[in-house]
């Protein structure tokens, strides 16, 4: 679905419609509460909203009628932690991605939990053949005091593709029996330089795949953006304008040449570069990048677009942005032109079409 | 005989009433409550069984001290307060 996004926020979940070409605010849910993800509606309504309640834990919430109602259901939550485990505490802190796989949902947490349910959250399993790696305890936080899994990426064969900040990407492709690394090729500018190439270091921002050509993957990382046209198997470091640094990053989802960024200055600086809001769009794969600006502001501008907060629906044209500071910006163009919602929203955690 | 009751804030979500209890420590106090309404465990307590790290317990005066296994002892008289710390916003 093209004309209608949700936006997930600090303090709610708002529904967006598009009317005569034009962004409006249509509906706002668990208005107060901080919404950190949400799964739009599958073809029968039903979808998921993942709060994350200050003081009471992180919640999970299901719609059968397209966000009309709510009913609570089933948060993941690890099994009892075993005295003297190595790692972070056994708690979710967050739940930090969300995805279908096949029939299934799954569930990316804060520290570094993937969860399966099979019953649309009336339960959760979590995977224990990822969660067990020996290298997982050794995962480091990005950005949060533990690490975790922020990009699931889930293909009919069984295969899946993690992204995990910081513990590079994994990927699965016996539905979650076994996984490997699979973050070579990616560069950690943050580590010792004989580190900097070490697959389980890397903080891959957020990882997405081109859905007609599901070889290739973008990556926004840390320090740079990467492309892989093997699944995964290896990343090439490709060089954008103003900045590869950043977090958000849109795959187009029929042309596996064509991927959106937003920069930013870097990590010590999470600003626009020089206060100017703009994205970069390649149509060639990486080679070449366009830097849009037609209609974002351009001047005096604080705006970071996190890491699940650019999204491009279906129609591979429509796109639409969200910032840590509640700015909205939707393109009916693929970026060549944006208008910005009236309302002003809080901050940001994600947009999603659908 | 001790009593139980949880900050308002908690019946946004789920049913919360005030209860009287013979429970000798917090924890018999709180699986009480949640026998009534077993939704409220998971607002009050993580998935470890620990007090959430933003919640916050008063019997009586003082603050409850062992958040993880609730051994804190509740007298004949005892208010128990469930609330919310100000470290969650």
């Amino acid at each position: 679905m093209n004309d209608r996004a949700w936006v997930a926020t600090r303090k709610g979940l708002i529904e967006l419609r598009r009317r005569a070409g034009a962004w409006q605010v249509a509906r706002a849910s668990f208005v107060g509460d901080p919404v950190s993800m949400v799964l739009p509606p599958d073809a029968g309504g039903r979808m998921f909203a993942a709060l994350n309640l200050g003081h009471f834990g992180v919640k999970m919430h299901r719609s059968d009628d397209a966000g009309e109602t709510w009913q609570e259901v089933a948060a993941p939550a690890f099994p009892p932690q075993p005295e003297g485990a190595p790692g972070p505490a056994w708690k979710v802190s967050m739940v930090w991605a969300m995805e279908r796989a096949g029939r299934d949902l799954c569930a990316g947490t804060l520290p570094g939990g993937l969860f399966r349910s099979t019953d649309g959250a009336g339960s959760w399993q979590l995977d224990e053949a990822l969660w067990n790696r020996p290298e997982r305890p050794a995962w480091n936080g990005g950005g949060y005091d533990v690490p975790g899994i922020h990009s699931i990426s889930a293909l009919a064969d069984g295969t899946m593709l993690v992204g995990v900040s910081c513990g590079g990407a994994w990927v699965t492709r016996d539905a979650g029996a076994s996984w490997a690394q699979t973050a070579h090729g990616m560069r950690a500018e943050y580590m010792p330089p004989d580190q900097a190439f070490d697959p389980g270091i890397q903080d891959p921002h957020a990882i997405v795949r081109c859905a007609a050509q599901p070889d290739v993957l973008w990556c926004q990382h840390h320090n740079g953006i990467f492309r892989s046209t093997n699944g995964g198997a290896w990343w090439t470091e490709l060089h954008a304008p103003l900045s590869s640094f950043g977090f958000a990053v849109a795959a187009h989802p029929v042309d596996p040449q064509t991927a959106w960024f937003v920069p930013a200055v870097k990590d010590q600086c999470r600003v626009p570069v020089e206060r100017a809001l703009a994205v970069n769009r390649t149509r060639d794969g990486g080679a070449t990048f366009e830097t849009l600006r037609a209609g974002l502001p351009q001047q005096d501008c604080y705006d970071l677009v996190y890491r699940h907060s650019l999204a491009v629906a279906d129609d591979g044209s429509t796109l639409m942005m969200g910032s840590t500071t509640g700015g909205v910006w939707a393109s009916g163009d693929a970026g060549d032109h944006w208008t910005a919602l009236e309302a002003r929203l809080p901050p940001i955690h994600a947009v999603r079409f659908g | 005989m001790p009593h139980v009751a949880f900050t308002s804030q908690l019946q946004r979500f789920t049913q919360t009433p005030a209860f009287h209890t013979s429970a000798a420590t917090l924890r018999e106090a709180l699986e009480e409550a949640f026998e009534r309404n077993p939704r409220l465990r998971h607002y009050v307590l993580d998935e470890q069984g620990h007090l959430r790290q933003h919640v916050v317990v008063f019997i009586g005066a003082r603050r409850a001290v062992d958040r993880v296994a609730l051994t804190d002892p509740l007298a004949p008289g005892d208010e128990v307060h469930v609330l919310q710390a100000l470290t969650g916003g």
